[in-house]
């Protein structure tokens, strides 16, 4: 919203001054660890809710060609900072290759025209930015559980986690990749797609090119964009920040169906 | 609702005016609602604007938007609302904090954390959401059963023409409040704003929360039709947390007027005071 002071530095100027100065007492509050982990309690609540009533297959809302935002807002990285993923576009991605790995039978890498030469779908959805804002657009992609079908899952498999080429936000330990991750639940979901176009075209770089995730069902920071790496795994704790996530690592719900 | 009576020594009479339900679920009430604002503060933050329909961003027109501009050398607040623009300077858009004039819809002392931190500020919401949830079921069951809304609440007829009510509004105008026997019972305004708030305003400001949810508009896609769209609950959302805000500036004004100490009383241990003779 601001024209004066820019999200980053906004963010960084209120995190200095409230580590520096010193924190009132609803703050102090606020930052102690054993408030923190109770008020966890509520991310459990909310998705064995969500899931005891929504089962596995109930649908997010597809809406109408009519209902398109006339500009959908790009957020996080809109031009990743990477000297590989800018070699890519220069070819026009036609040497960038998705990497599926992990707990898989099959580890295998696919180029953009193969996974644009398998079953697709196609879906008008919301987009709901964890912030509060909206936009409806319209993806096409390959349904994920079709990829994962056709490399065929280990049984320990639990979470499918998507390597991004874009560095968010450098942190202090020197990673500030990219990641997400979502269960088998979401992962097998009809409307969870790897998505390579938008609005009837190829997917534009602010918007995650050349292919990103759809979960329809939560919420914006879940729909990682630059995929580059699908890895199929028993459990979160190894990755970066062990929870689950490049949000999730700085204090976001991994389930983020609210 | 006076069941007990307990005599006393200077002419007044303690009778017992809130069961312990009521009372428990009250104060915990006190504590949520307390806690959601704050933290929905926080949270509208994150992106100080508010759209009608199905999808709104920056692009979008609002019809409520705050925002922080550059002004010469200086940066000022603005809100808008509709077509009309207010120089909210240091209080909406942008405020100070730590001394320095900052970005921010609300400022720092009406947010919870005071400094801008969704991922908190959504963890405080969300777990007292489901606080208010449980506890709210508990007073609705609680208030069925034990015949509370029907006998407390539920005005008679006779309390509902149009005599009455202009009478009741004239003595509250006046601040004259009711006394003796008239005190043993909620007056019709009290009891048609108490209802409206546990039946209308309360339940809607959880159907336009869960209305937010991508996870629950999947479970119940019939909430985006009631409420014409994410954009729209949240915008609902907001003017019925300012609705409750309204209803609690006059609670908390009727409580001191009326007799702070008395009214406090009651809400605590259940007995309230009322003059004797008017039996």
């Amino acid at each position: 919203m601001s024209r004066v002071i820019t999200r980053r530095r906004f963010l960084i100027g209120s995190t200095l001054t409230a580590s520096a100065l010193g924190l009132s007492g609803c703050d102090a509050l606020v930052e102690s660890d054993r408030p923190k982990s109770v008020l966890k309690i509520a991310e459990g609540f909310s998705m064995k809710t969500q899931r005891f009533l929504l089962g596995d297959k109930a649908l997010a809302r597809e809406f109408s060609e009519a209902d398109l935002s006339p500009v959908f807002r790009s957020n996080g990285t809109s031009m990743p900072d990477n000297p590989q993923y800018l070699d890519w576009m220069s070819r026009q991605f036609s040497t960038w290759r998705l990497d599926v790995g992990g707990l898989v039978e099959k580890p295998s890498q696919f180029s953009l025209a193969q996974l644009k030469a398998m079953p697709s779908r196609t879906q008008i959805t919301r987009h709901d930015c964890v912030e509060g804002w909206s936009a409806i657009g319209k993806w096409t992609g390959l349904p994920l559980g079709a990829l994962l079908q056709s490399v065929g899952l280990k049984p320990e498999a639990r979470y499918i986690v998507f390597h991004c080429a874009d560095e968010y936000e450098k942190t202090l330990d020197g990673s500030g990749w990219y990641y997400e991750s979502i269960d088998l639940v979401d992962a097998l979901h009809p409307q969870t797609i790897l998505a390579y176009s938008m609005n009837g075209r190829d997917l534009e770089v602010a918007h995650g090119a050349p292919l990103r995730l759809r979960v329809e069902r939560q919420l914006g920071y879940k729909q990682a964009k630059y995929l580059t790496r699908i890895e199929a795994v028993a459990d979160l704790g190894r990755l970066y920040g062990g929870s689950g996530g490049f949000w999730e690592d700085r204090g976001y719900e991994w389930y983020a169906g609210i | 609702m006076a069941t007990i009576d307990a005599r006393a020594k200077t002419g007044r009479m303690l009778i017992y005016r809130h069961s312990l339900a009521v009372r428990l679920s009250h104060w915990v009430n006190v504590l949520c609602l307390t806690v959601l604002l704050f933290s929905g503060l926080q949270i509208f933050n994150a992106h100080p604007a508010l759209y009608w329909g199905q999808y709104g961003a920056d692009n979008d027109p609002s019809f409520i938007a705050m925002e922080a501009v550059e002004d010469g050398d200086r940066a000022k607040g603005l809100t808008h609302v509709g077509s009309f623009t207010f120089n909210t300077t240091g209080f909406l858009g942008l405020s100070n904090v730590d001394g320095e004039a900052t970005a921010r819809g609300f400022p720092s002392w009406l947010t919870l954390p005071s400094y801008q931190d969704l991922s908190t500020g959504r963890r405080w919401h969300f777990f007292f959401a489901w606080l208010f949830v449980l506890n709210g079921s508990v007073y609705l069951l609680h208030g069925l059963i034990s015949r509370h809304f029907r006998r407390d609440l539920a005005p008679e007829g006779k309390e509902l023409t149009l005599a009455h009510l202009g009478q009741e509004v004239a003595n509250h105008a006046r601040l004259r409040f009711p006394k003796g026997a008239e005190a043993r019972h909620y007056n019709t305004l009290q009891k048609l704003t108490y209802l409206a708030v546990i039946f209308l305003l309360l339940p809607l400001m959880v159907a336009t929360g869960l209305t937010m949810s991508p996870g629950f508009n999947a479970v119940a896609p019939w909430l985006l039709d009631v409420f014409g769209g994410r954009q729209s609950a949240r915008t609902l959302h907001f003017l019925t947390a300012f609705s409750l805000v309204a209803f609690v500036v006059v609670h908390v004004a009727m409580v001191i007027l009326s007799g702070v100490f008395n009214n406090l009383r009651s809400m605590i241990t259940g007995y309230y005071s009322i003059e004797q003779g008017d039996e």
